[in-house]
């Protein structure tokens, strides 16, 4: 399904980050590794959605990606341009190449400020000076999320609006900046199931109407499939394994991509009578994360004297990028 | 415009803040009116003039409104004018001499002596000092030869301190003496009584030259004066009172102002940089807090300048870095975080813009009663270092007033008014900015509501 021949977007080579952790405000107390050796393209136009459990790294790896976290080590290409030496004028442009979509929409729309004004403020940091084509622009936008009519909305706080609505506020306004890339942070986890299914479709015919790459970052593999190309699977800090959607879905290779797959829950009746088996124990500490593979203490397939010592690659499996030593 | 409207209507839900408020808006329309009435030049050489400037107002006399509360009324000061009136005054020349009689007959209708007399002469001549013989004719006839003296061109009669008079009168001080009926016995100097009826002083004058002339006027001082009395040096404290508004209120509100607005700004930076400029400021804060706010200040106004506007910028710069700073950093700590805040980031907001757009309006709620209420409270630090005597050498205020009262024997010798008028409107101050600051606070915090 990937096209390769299609040009890359972003590139991540080899992306650690870590937040030192301190002792009395000064003293080093370790890392915490919430990006160990993260590796892969984007291409233009290129939907993927990282999966993971929480605290396995997702968000931070989101958040370096829009130039909000340092990386440690390694480099984010954005075509041609390393993000991580970016500063002041050359970092801003690229911030407003990346829309970002939020999880919480509610606390993502500063509260004292009106929708119009909310749309506004990036075009207004980004030098658009004419209020007339401000204006013009926060109108289409508002079209191209089906606020309509817009004279509706302009005027209102985000409190007066329903999650649905905010939600549509905020794709708007990390699309008016006619991005390439938009990064979404789960972005319908806290929103109601009826209206969850209208938001990924916006999301999607956005995508498609303007070739937009989308990260889509979400614990919930259940809505994967609405429009992502290829899926990465994280755990602890790592990309564990690598695939196109549907082989994803149908045929998960990675140990823990099985056990996720048999906790995502689909609106099966059978499913009430049925027990299902999960990994037993903790997600792993990110400061001293376990040696060799970091699911080995939960996997039900460990091989001794070997998962526990060394770091899997990543092996191919059909269309499959896998980081265990089952595949060896 | 909105939401201005319905915070208002909420406001005077609160019978306080309604009464709070109109004395407010009193109080600002006054100031205004002070301003315009009486302009700050003339205030100040009303305020710093002398004898000269004040010698027709009675000294520490009480405001008019205490016969309201009286069965007897004090008298109040009046006063003649030959050059003004010039009926009062006849001229004969014959001999190379000119005669000049000046006659002030008055009326005097309480049965309270008068405070001082006095006796202001003016006169032109060239070489030759006229000469000057003052009497009184009293109401039951008799004639009361009170002095004679030849004048300069300026002369003052002060018949209340002529001590020959006093000796004429026994004792009693001449500006009760004249007005004694003599065939009165009273046991005590306190219960005598003055007679009422009509008196008449009459000045003879003796010019000795062609074209000379003499004026005199006549000042018989009561025991009441204005609405709020006089001090010590004769000034109308009502200059004080008037003027005092304007400069409480501009202090209270730049200070507050000052303090509050900056304040914040600086824990919002704090916050949102973080690392050592955050712990730089923490540090300032606290350092400044343990130092002595009032000793500083009154090494300033003992080393360097008694000046409202040093006092002014002195109380400002130690505020700054003051516990506000903590409250406002608690509060900045938990809104750095708000995902709106990241999206600004991620839409390429300056730090300066998210500071003062994103952050900062989310305070401002909290900022509004908080800054209210300090209004008043430096209205009273202005007083309060007046009354340890560090207030402003020029400027009439309500601090400087209580001060002088209380430096100038105020409670001692029963000068009330000199002291309870400026405490009275510090306190209707306070009192009203107070109301309202509490009622924003229940409005702003509905939390507080049920309390």
């Amino acid at each position: 399904m990937t096209d390769t021949n299609r040009e890359v977007l972003l590139s991540i080579d080899d992306l650690h980050v870590w937040f030192e952790l301190r002792r009395f405000g000064f003293g080093h107390a370790g890392y915490v590794k919430a990006v160990d050796g993260v590796t892969f393209n984007l291409h233009y136009g290129e939907t993927i959605a990282i999966v993971g459990e929480s605290g396995c790294g997702k968000t931070s790896l989101m958040k370096t990606i829009l130039g909000l976290n340092t990386p440690t080590r390694g480099k984010i290409m954005f075509e041609d341009k390393n993000v991580g030496e970016l500063t002041g004028e050359a970092l801003r442009d690229y911030r407003s190449k990346i829309g970002y979509v939020q999880q919480d929409p509610f606390g993502a729309l500063a509260p004292f400020m009106n929708v119009q004004r909310i749309l506004e403020e990036p075009l207004v940091i980004n030098g658009i000076k004419d209020p007339a084509e401000r204006e013009r622009r926060v109108r289409k936008v508002m079209e191209e999320v089906k606020l309509t009519p817009a004279d509706d909305f302009l005027h209102k706080f985000p409190h007066m609006l329903s999650g649905g609505q905010q939600q549509r506020i905020v794709i708007a306004r990390a699309i008016i900046l006619e991005p390439k890339l938009v990064v979404a942070d789960e972005p319908v986890s806290m929103l109601d199931a009826s209206v969850r299914v209208e938001i990924l479709k916006l999301l999607r015919g956005l995508q498609e109407k303007y070739r937009l790459a989308v990260i889509y970052i979400t614990h919930d593999l259940s809505t994967v499939r609405y429009f992502s190309e290829r899926v990465f699977v994280m755990y602890a800090g790592n990309v564990v394994e690598k695939a196109p959607v549907t082989s994803l879905v149908h045929t998960p290779r990675h140990p823990y991509t099985v056990a996720l797959m048999d906790a995502t829950s689909d609106p099966d009746a059978d499913n009430a009578l049925r027990y299902r088996e999960l990994p037993g124990g903790e997600p792993p500490s990110l400061v001293n994360p376990p040696s060799g593979c970091r699911f080995h203490p939960r996997c039900p397939k460990r091989i001794e004297n070997l998962c526990e010592v060394e770091e899997p690659q990543e092996f191919q499996v059909d269309e499959h990028l896998v980081a265990c030593w089952l595949y060896k | 415009m909105n939401s201005i409207r319905k915070f208002f209507i909420e406001l005077f839900q609160y019978p306080s803040a309604a009464i709070g408020m109109i004395f407010i808006i009193g109080l600002i329309i006054f100031s205004i009116y002070v301003v315009i009435a009486l302009p700050y030049n003339e205030a100040i050489s009303l305020w710093r003039g002398d004898e000269n400037t004040w010698y027709k107002t009675p000294r520490t006399a009480q405001p008019k409104w205490v016969n309201w509360f009286r069965q007897e009324d004090l008298p109040e000061t009046f006063s003649f004018n030959s050059a003004d009136q010039q009926d009062t005054k006849t001229e004969e020349f014959s001999n190379g001499t000119n005669k000049i009689l000046i006659s002030f007959p008055f009326e005097y209708n309480s049965e309270l002596f008068p405070q001082e007399v006095s006796l202001y002469f003016k006169s032109q001549y060239t070489a030759k000092q006229p000469f000057v013989n003052v009497k009184l004719i009293t109401p039951d006839g008799r004639t009361i030869n009170l002095n004679s003296f030849s004048i300069g061109r300026t002369y003052t009669y002060r018949l209340s301190q002529d001590q020959k008079l006093q000796r004429k009168f026994f004792g009693i001080s001449p500006e009760k003496g004249i007005f004694v009926d003599p065939t009165v016995n009273a046991d005590s100097l306190e219960l005598l009584k003055a007679v009422p009826g009509t008196y008449e002083l009459i000045v003879e004058g003796v010019a000795f030259e062609e074209g000379s002339s003499l004026d005199a006027e006549l000042i018989v001082y009561g025991h009441v004066y204005g609405w709020a009395g006089t001090d010590h040096r004769r000034r109308d404290i009502s200059i004080a009172l008037m003027w005092g508004a304007p400069v409480a209120l501009t202090f209270g509100l730049l200070s507050a102002l000052g303090t509050t607005i900056t304040t914040m700004i600086i824990a919002a930076v704090g916050t949102w940089y973080g690392g050592w400029i955050d712990e730089v400021i923490q540090r300032i804060t606290e350092v400044n807090l343990i130092l002595p706010f009032l000793s500083i200040l009154i090494m300033i106004g003992t080393f360097y300048s008694k000046s409202l506007w040093v006092m002014l910028i002195a109380v400002i710069a130690l505020s700054i870095f003051g516990g506000a700073i903590k409250g406002f950093r608690a509060i900045f700590l938990q809104i750095k975080e708000a995902p709106y805040v990241e999206a600004a980031r991620a839409y390429g907001a300056s730090n300066w813009r998210i500071i003062m757009q994103y952050l900062v309006p989310r305070i401002v709620p909290l900022l509004i009663p908080q800054l209210v209420i300090l209004i008043p409270a430096n209205v009273f630090l202005e007083a309060s270092l007046n009354i340890i005597n560090l207030g402003d050498p020029v400027l009439p205020t309500w601090g400087k007033l209580i001060q002088n009262g209380v430096g100038n024997g105020a409670l001692t010798q029963g000068y009330y008014y000199w002291v309870l008028e400026p405490a009275f409107v510090l306190l209707l101050t306070g009192l009203s900015f107070a109301m309202v600051g509490f009622s924003m606070d229940r409005i702003f915090n509905p939390r507080l509501r049920g309390v």
